[in-house]
């Protein structure tokens, strides 16, 4: 049987251990020690579109786990370095697979180990109820992609894994299209709306007047665009007609970030935004927008702390 | 001499109550506000603050009262120039009509209806503390030139900035108004949107190292559209920027733009960052961020709509 970790128990990560559980041998990486004390006692719920408890093991060091054949590293990306530094020297022979938000995620956990390595972008959704109790609301795929060392071969394997616990979940043998389409997207898409307080709205593609918001959306488009040519990447759908598509199903759909800012939480700039600009930077691609947006968002953070 | 304030708001108001302290100026002050022009009348128009006066201009909220005036000075909000001197532009046939407002392009919409006008540029600032009283916040200088395309003569502006002084508001008369009117228009465009999209006070944006070199690039922007003009600037509006970060000068100060928004009330961003971007157009220069700024800000105004 194979073996899995799931690092994070957060949402994301509650929901792949819970159905990977039935079968694969799961362990769960956590924080705290309380939590992984409850995931050992009491299992982990799943209801919504679940209703079962799994049993898994637990604990907040990788010593004590069984070693895995498959990480699926779930912090959030804020914790990716701190993941990395934790699980240092541990699991040569595992495979690493992120799932966070954004890009670069491989990247941050691969400079601290020679692991063979997969990424995922994921859009299933829950809501946690405790620790040991998640809710499974969207049941879309999450899409898996090679990267350091692992072939399309590997990620088939994984995401035939995955779909056989009754998650969905589908291999490409290049992900960084569909990656950078979203990334592209969420980037200028959640900072717009959380700097106006507009939901994604028919405001974000007009572009009859020169002051209509969809030239600032489609400039942002632009300048991502140019960052993922310089990196080589052929994008997946085009952003801005993901944008129009968006707007036009008439869901007035609130981006995170605009919650984030209107809860005053901190936001996921430094994943979205700062991964493109840090692309950027490495490209020699110049995103003054894009900065610009970046600089206003965390103002705003700076207004409620 | 007689002098018609347009629009007696904060800064008309501090206009009208200095020159109405002369005995050979009759002011009048024109407001839509029928508390305010109703309080004036009774108990004459109080500033306190940063000085006190008490004066008696005749206030009216009907432009049929108006006698023919000398002087227009037009402190109007920016989008509602257009409106109010189309209704009193008949009272200046004769006279010159200055204007002391915020932004670019107020000169030109004056232009439409009135055949001399003087551009002008004020710092003093204050805001309505009740109908017929005015805090005055910031004491400061006004300048004043002739509309280059349909000019005051020059007697006439150095007649009006001449009143100015004399009645407390220290003014002084130039050929070239520009400079101080593109270094305020530049310290504006670059500090207020930036309060309004953050909500950070004037002070606690120039503290915050990224969001400060965010203002350096609006600056840049805005002093590249000036010089494409010709236009000299009387100072360096990053000194501006961070001198009123100063604690004793505007530190805690929220931007008028960042009342504006928390009051839901349409901002000025149209003649600040959108004058800077439409003169921009006309002589060649980019300018992507004061662009991008621009429809932030209105993209706010947008949501209140929804």
């Amino acid at each position: 049987m194979t073996r899995v970790c799931v690092v994070g128990a957060g949402v994301i990560g509650s929901l792949y251990a819970a159905h990977l559980s039935r079968v694969a041998e799961v362990s769960a990486l956590t924080r705290r020690d309380e939590h992984a004390r409850a995931l050992r006692e009491h299992g982990l719920r799943v209801s919504g579109r679940g209703d079962f408890t799994a049993q898994l093991d637990a604990s907040t060091s990788p010593d004590d786990l069984p070693v895995p054949d498959l990480a699926i590293i779930a912090c959030k990306g804020t914790d990716l370095a701190d993941v990395g530094v934790r699980l240092e020297g541990r699991w040569p022979e595992a495979t690493m697979l992120t799932v966070q938000n954004g890009i670069g995620a491989d990247e941050i956990v691969g400079a601290h180990g020679p692991w063979r390595q997969l990424t995922a972008v994921t859009f299933m959704s829950g809501t946690r109820h405790s620790d040991t109790e998640v809710e499974y609301v969207l049941d879309t795929a999450t899409w898996i992609g090679p990267a350091r060392g692992t072939t399309a071969a590997d990620a088939e394997a994984a995401a035939e894994l995955i779909a056989s616990s009754g998650l969905k979940a589908e291999a490409f043998a290049d992900l960084r299209p569909a990656q950078w389409s979203k990334l592209i997207f969420n980037a200028t898409v959640n900072t717009v709306a959380a700097l106006t307080g507009l939901p994604h709205d028919a405001h974000f593609a007009e572009l009859e007047r020169p002051t209509d918001l969809g030239h600032l959306v489609k400039a942002l488009i632009d300048e991502g665009k140019a960052v993922a040519a310089a990196a080589g990447v052929r994008l997946g759908d085009d952003p801005w007609e993901m944008n129009v598509l968006a707007t036009r199903r008439g869901s007035r759909h609130y981006p995170s970030m605009l919650e984030d800012v209107e809860a005053h939480r901190r936001t996921e700039i430094d994943l979205i935004t700062g991964a493109l600009v840090r692309e950027a930077k490495r490209m020699d691609v110049p995103v003054p927008l894009h900065e610009t947006m970046q600089r206003l968002i965390k103002a705003k953070e700076a207004s409620w702390q | 001499m007689r002098v018609c304030v347009v629009g007696c708001g904060a800064v008309g108001s501090l206009f009208a109550a200095h020159l109405a302290t002369l005995d050979d100026v009759e002011v009048w002050a024109y407001d839509l506000s029928r508390e305010h022009v109703d309080a004036i009348n009774r108990d004459g128009l109080r500033l306190i603050g940063a000085g006190e006066v008490l004066s008696r201009p005749r206030a009216t909220a009907d432009v049929g009262e108006l006698p023919p005036s000398d002087f227009g000075i037009v402190a109007t909000k920016s989008m509602h120039t257009d409106a109010a001197v189309a209704a009193t532009a008949h009272v200046f046939a004769d006279g010159c009509v200055a204007t002391v407002q915020n932004g670019i392009g107020n000169e030109e919409v004056i232009a439409r209806h009135v055949a001399r006008v003087i551009r002008g540029t004020t710092f003093p600032a204050g805001k309505l503390a009740a109908p017929g009283v005015v805090q005055w916040d910031v004491k400061g200088d006004t300048t004043l030139g002739p509309f280059e395309p349909r000019p005051a003569p020059a007697a006439a502006v150095e007649r009006l900035a001449d009143a100015c002084t004399r009645g407390g508001m220290p003014t002084t008369a130039v050929e070239d108004a520009r400079g101080p009117q593109w270094r305020k228009v530049i310290f504006n465009a670059a500090t207020n949107p930036l309060g309004a999209l953050t909500g950070l006070t004037h002070g606690r944006v120039c503290e915050q190292p990224a969001l400060r070199a965010l203002a350096s690039q609006l600056v840049d922007e805005g002093k590249a559209v000036a010089t494409a003009q010709g236009i000299t600037l009387d100072s360096d509006p990053e000194e501006l920027i961070d001198y009123a970060a100063r604690p004793e000068v505007a530190y805690g100060h929220k931007a008028s733009m960042l009342q504006d928004v928390e009051a839901r009330r349409r901002t000025e961003v149209d003649y600040l960052n959108g004058g800077i971007v439409e003169f921009g157009r006309r002589h060649g220069v980019a300018t992507p961020i004061n662009e991008s700024i621009w429809a932030l800000v209105k993209g706010v105004e947008a949501s209140w709509e929804q």
